[in-house]
């Protein structure tokens, strides 16, 4: 047998193209996060940015039956929510983890109700042709390589170029720089003339465009169709690549393609009937979260004022 | 949490006489407003919606059963939520340790159904308890012994708990007839009495009762609870001041837990009568809300329980008489603790009209 | 000392500047002003208002009254982008940089001076280099500032002000946290900015300094300006009795020193941060009875982890903490703060907020320590009558004031939360006591009571460590005086051997 005939076999093509498939969503609602916590704040709503994304990207491509209007609204959907938080965390003060969880809470009732309200309570589930895979040519073709990045949707490119795009922004630009001030020093982000206040909003409305977009692509370009709560935990998964990630762009992206593949692994599994109960499998992204969590938390180190609410001191 | 150094008052201390009750019911009131507004969206009648709403959760004796009935794990859930974040911990997890403890009581149950009821109920009571503090203690561990923020390992462990039960009444556990993701029915001797004839009401409010009075001990009038609040406030200076602040974390998960796997089995024997796949509606996160709500303190969450369990019972009647779903109820429960805890914008408001 | 003031209007000229913090007034009408290549010195004791008028002149407060002029012209100063428009130049106490941002990095962002967008960070450190080759301030623009040394830092600080087009720079006790030698590298600095006709604004209550450097010096007391004067027409005595109002003398040890046992001790203690920096090697030292140990050294040289060791917040790497006990002397290097309370501890940290105080009121935070302890809790449940006769008697005894044991401890004064802090420390006769800073941030008044207490407790036979940045306070109160650099003892002296020469030396690490 030619030993390297696996890596053109389909099931690998298969695997390999699950793999990027599974990864981007939660490699879009990291990096959403990581513009959050790099400011200083904790999103937690990223489960909900990412629902907010999902339904209403459906909603709209499925009315206006464009699939890019879709993709607009569902991101502002998610901006409107980090508007939300940041009224919140920015202007109140309010602890940041208790408004991301019930603003995830409600998420899910929202996005339900919201559903029935339009496509009814009927059992028939209303579907999109999502958005096909457009393959690169040549490139598409290299063992490996190309059903990992070059056989895929078109919102897996613009995924792909957010990487470099948000490295540049938080690592070249002035942008990333106030960005950086106000997380580790925000009293002194003020001294500089950086608005701490306006800093932050932008940061959480920037991630709940990128994390809505990773609803949307749930919803647009993975399957076609919504369901309750079909983010299942994947923003709260996000926190953890974050953390995996260094809250670092390449690092996200790297991280988001372990889990990836080990969604892909256990979605195989479930094919192939390998004996081992389904639950099992279903688990495996669950496990590895822990188990990143437990190798990698504490390792890096946090921006000095995440999760701290900010207060300019003024005279009244 | 925000230490501001400014000299003089803060803006709300001039208001800091308004109670925060009246501001929690005022939060009800705006959030049954915005409610309002989306049954008008759905093109029904907000009145007859609210009506039947009303009318389903309180307007009779079996209604108000009913609503009584679901505070009783909305309770429990919502005081180890309260507990647990007393002790500066958030536990996300009480929805996968009720699984897991209702599981672990229906299958004592089940292993030794001709136990007398004074034996067999206790030692359910025992087992839930226990299998429940075992899960969250797992979540305290990670984050104590590697750091890892419990705030995603618990999401992460109720996944791979209710995956693990789904499992196990599809396999192990399920019933002979094997049709349905469920055991067998517990035996007479397992179950509870009834409270009230004629409704489904069990001795199990009782006990949720119980549990209230007996954490509002344990939080104001023990040193126990005294210095969980300490560590919850500033765990440093509980350091500083000699406490064992591991110990007293662990603690906060492990009665954390012991309620949430109480929460599970009373729906064990209360309700279902046998362990289902579909056991809870989540309220292990609707805890989370009812212990916002309740100011984390135990009548508090009573309240808030009872409140959110009447919003819930009474939706499914609003939904039979309006056609409007009852997962509005859900984006109410939100909207009340967001509105709660906005109620910090009200405060702005008004300091800076009061300032002109 | 001869410099050229220049003539004109003043770059900087406060008049009837009022700021008031609810009932509170913390600067009363006050008048200032500094001119071109002068260096005017800001005195005043803690809580004087020394901070607010800055935070005023940072565009950090806006004064209820008065009007700023800048080279003449009333301007309105809303936010630090006003200030700096206006060529006013900040040196904050607690540094404003960012730690995990280069130099360069450090100097340019939020303007847009070195491009809006994408920024030169080349073009800034050709800059940088510049203005420091011309006033002596070298820096490596390219240093990340987390890895630079508190001096260095200093100044990046004064390098920001000039990039950023500073012409009236403004230091808030900028000595603080230098070391005697590199207070003189400082003064150099700012001798040739005046004389390049900078505007200095310099904010101490440190007399020698004042003396040495100023033009001209203003006294603020109680939020009023209490007299401005030409420096050379005035002295340290004058300055001391304008700034305090009454001759308040502080008290200090008696000298007779007669230790007894050894109560604490540390063994070769080392230990290593979470990013594996050293912060302690080899640390041993010891505190008997009736004695005060004071620890003198410039800011973040060990002195801060080596109370947390003492009490028992951190566990050493290696080596050992050894306290004496009624059945000899027991190894508690791995036991926490419970096991050394029970042993007769007391901490006074030097973080109140962080460490010491909790969101509770007075009375909870007066049994913090103690909760366990008949009569305040019997069989695990609270007595909350005996809680609460215990918390009245501390206020008593400490003369807190407060509106009763119920008040919220966060509602406090400083000096009244201090006195909260002290009290619960020594209500249980301790035999030894970490005192870290006691004295921060208090009026003379609550600094000479908490140095009354402490000489107390020594007359009564507790072993005290005094760990203090404050040289008049190390000198006024020890027995013996250790000094702490770079994570070591460097030196160890009776009162008697002390001079400011061998601790200044000691204190840069220049002396053994």
């Amino acid at each position: 047998m030619d030993p390297i005939a696996f890596v053109t076999d389909p099931v690998m093509q298969g695997f390999l193209q699950a793999t990027t498939r599974l990864a981007i969503p939660i490699m879009l609602a990291a990096l959403g996060g990581m513009f959050a916590e790099r400011a200083g704040v904790l999103n937690i709503a990223l489960e909900g940015m990412m629902l907010a994304g999902a339904f209403t990207g459906f909603a709209t491509a499925y009315a206006s039956g464009s699939l890019w209007l879709g993709v607009a609204l569902g991101m502002s959907a998610g901006a409107v929510i980090g508007l939300v938080l940041a009224f919140y965390t920015v202007k109140l003060t309010s602890n940041q983890v208790v408004v991301g969880i019930a603003i995830n809470l409600m998420m899910i009732g929202a996005t339900s109700y919201a559903f029935r309200a339009i496509f009814g309570p009927g059992t028939d589930a209303p579907r999109v042709t999502p958005f096909p895979p457009v393959n690169i040519p040549i490139l598409a073709d290299i063992p490996i390589l190309g059903p990992l990045f070059f056989q895929q949707g078109v919102l897996v490119y613009a995924a792909f170029v957010l990487i470099p795009l948000s490295w540049i922004v938080m690592s070249r630009m002035s942008a990333g720089m106030a960005i950086t001030a106000v997380g580790e020093h925000p009293e002194a982000a003020e001294t500089l003339g950086i608005s701490v206040a306006r800093v932050r909003t932008l940061c959480l409305v920037a991630s709940g465009l990128i994390a809505g977009l990773g609803g949307a692509f749930l919803s647009l370009s993975a399957t076609g169709l919504f369901l309750d709560n079909m983010t299942a935990g994947r923003g709260y998964i996000a926190l953890a690549i974050l953390l995996l990630g260094r809250r670092n762009p390449w690092g996200i992206a790297a991280a988001a393609a372990l889990f990836g593949g080990a969604d892909a692994f256990q979605l195989r599994g479930q094919g192939f009937g390998s004996g081992i109960p389904y639950q099992f499998l279903v688990m495996l992204p669950y496990i590895l979260t822990i188990v990143v969590l437990i190798g990698f938390a504490g390792k890096g180190r946090d921006p000095a004022a995440l999760g701290r609410p900010f207060q300019r001191n003024r005279a009244e | 949490m925000s230490s501001s150094e400014a000299a003089g008052p803060s803006p709300s201390s001039a208001l800091a006489g308004r109670s925060e009750f009246v501001s929690s019911l005022l939060a009800v009131v705006l959030a049954l407003a915005v409610g309002a507004v989306l049954i008008l969206a759905w093109g029904a009648s907000p009145v007859t919606a609210y009506a039947a709403l009303l009318d389903g959760a309180f307007g009779s004796w079996n209604s108000l059963g009913e609503t009584l009935l679901r505070a009783i794990p909305l309770t429990f859930t919502g005081l180890a939520i309260a507990i647990a974040f007393r002790g500066g911990t958030f536990n996300l997890g009480a929805e996968g340790q009720l699984f897991l403890g209702a599981t672990a009581a229906a299958w004592v149950g089940l292993a030794i159904p001709t136990l007398p009821a004074p034996l067999l109920i206790p030692a359910m009571i025992v087992t839930a308890a226990f299998v429940g503090a075992l899960w969250s203690l797992l979540a305290g561990v990670l984050k104590l012994r590697f750091g890892a923020n419990e705030l995603i390992t618990t999401i992460m462990l109720n996944y791979i708990a209710i995956l693990f039960v789904s499992y196990l009444l599809r396999g192990p556990l399920q019933e002979a007839a094997g049709y349905l993701p469920q055991t067998e029915r517990l035996s007479a001797n397992a179950r509870f009495p009834a409270l009230i004839a004629g409704t489904r009401l069990h001795l199990g409010f009782l006990l949720a009762l119980a549990a209230v009075v007996l954490a509002h001990i344990a939080l104001w009038h023990t040193s126990w609870g005294f210095k969980l609040r300490v560590v919850g406030l500033n765990a440093r200076a509980a350091l500083n001041a000699g406490y064992n602040v591991r110990l007293l974390t662990l603690s906060a998960f492990v009665v954390s837990g012991v309620l949430a796997g109480l929460a599970g089995y009373m729906e064990v024997v209360g309700v279902q009568r046998r362990m289902i796949e579909n056991l809870s509606p989540g309220f292990g996160y609707t805890g989370i809300i009812v212990a916002l709500l309740g100011q984390t303190s135990p009548f508090g969450v009573l309240a808030a329980a009872i409140l959110f369990a009447g919003l819930q019972v009474g939706g499914s009647t609003m939904q039979t008489a309006s056609g409007v779903p009852s997962t509005l109820t859900t984006i109410i429960q939100g909207l009340v603790v967001l509105f709660v805890i906005g109620r910090g914008a009200v405060d702005l408001f008004l300091a800076r009209r009061g300032a002109k | 000392m001869t410099s050229a003031i220049g003539d004109g209007p003043a770059p900087l000229d406060l008049s009837g500047i009022t700021v008031r913090f609810g009932s509170f007034t913390a600067n009363d009408a006050v008048d200032f002003s500094v001119g071109r290549g002068e260096i005017h010195a800001l005195l005043g004791e803690n809580g004087a208002g020394k901070t607010t008028l800055m935070r005023v002149v940072a565009g950090l407060i806006i004064p209820q009254e008065g009007t700023i002029r800048i080279d003449g012209r009333p301007v309105r100063l809303a936010s630090p982008l006003d200030a700096a428009a206006e060529g006013i130049g900040m040196v904050h106490q607690h540094f404003m940089l960012i730690s995990t941002l280069t130099v360069a990095q450090n100097v340019c962002v939020g303007i847009a001076k070195a491009g809006r967008v994408f920024p030169d960070l080349a073009k800034v450190a050709r800059d940088l280099e510049e203005i420091g080759a011309r006033y002596g301030l070298q820096v490596d623009p390219h240093a990340l500032v987390g890895s630079l040394s508190v001096a260095s830092r200093q100044r990046v600080e004064i390098v920001k002000a000039l990039y950023r087009g500073a012409r009236i720079l403004v230091l808030d006790e900028p000595t603080a946290v230098l070391a005697p030698q590199e207070v003189d590298g400082l003064f150099r600095v700012l001798r040739m900015l005046a004389e390049a006709g900078t505007a200095i604004v310099f904010i101490s209550h440190k007399l020698g300094e004042v003396m040495a450097l100023s033009h001209r010096v203003s006294v603020l007391r109680h939020g009023r300006l209490v007299a401005t004067k030409p420096t050379a027409d005035t002295n340290p005595a004058e300055l001391a009795r304008l700034m305090i109002g009454e001759d308040l003398v502080l008290p200090t040890v008696d000298g007779a020193h007669t230790p007894g046992q050894v109560a604490i001790e540390t063994r070769g203690v080392s230990l290593r941060d979470e990013l594996g920096v050293t912060r302690l090697s080899d640390v041993s030292l010891a505190a008997r009875s009736g004695e005060i140990v004071g620890v003198a050294g410039v800011d973040g040289n060990g002195q801060q982890q080596l109370a947390e060791i003492l009490a028992g917040l951190q566990a050493p790497a290696a080596g050992a903490v050894i306290m004496a006990s009624p059945s000899g002397p027991v190894d508690v290097s791995r036991s926490g703060p419970g096991r050394r309370i029970a042993l007769g501890l007391a901490h006074i940290p030097e973080d109140r907020h962080h460490t010491a105080l909790v969101d509770m009121s007075i009375a909870d935070n007066a049994v913090l320590d103690s909760i366990d302890r008949p009569p305040l809790a019997r069989r695990g449940f609270l007595a909350h009558r005996a809680i609460r006769a215990f918390a009245t008697r501390l206020i008593a005894a400490n003369d807190v004031r407060c509106t009763g044991p119920e008040q919220g401890v966060m509602t406090l004064s400083g000096g009244n939360q201090q006195k909260v802090v002290l009290g619960r420390a020594l209500a249980h006769d301790p035999r030894v006591i970490v005192a870290v800073q006691p004295t921060r941030g208090l009026d003379l008044g609550a600094t000479a009571f908490v140095h009354r207490q402490l000489l107390a407790e020594r007359e009564k036979g507790a072993a005290i460590v005094l760990v203090s940045t404050e040289l008049d306070e190390v000198l006024a109160l020890s027995d013996r005086i250790v000094v702490m650099f770079a994570g070591r003892i460097v030196g160890a002296m009776s009162r008697a051997e002390v001079t400011l020469e061998r601790l200044g030396a000691m204190m840069t690490g220049q002396a053994a």
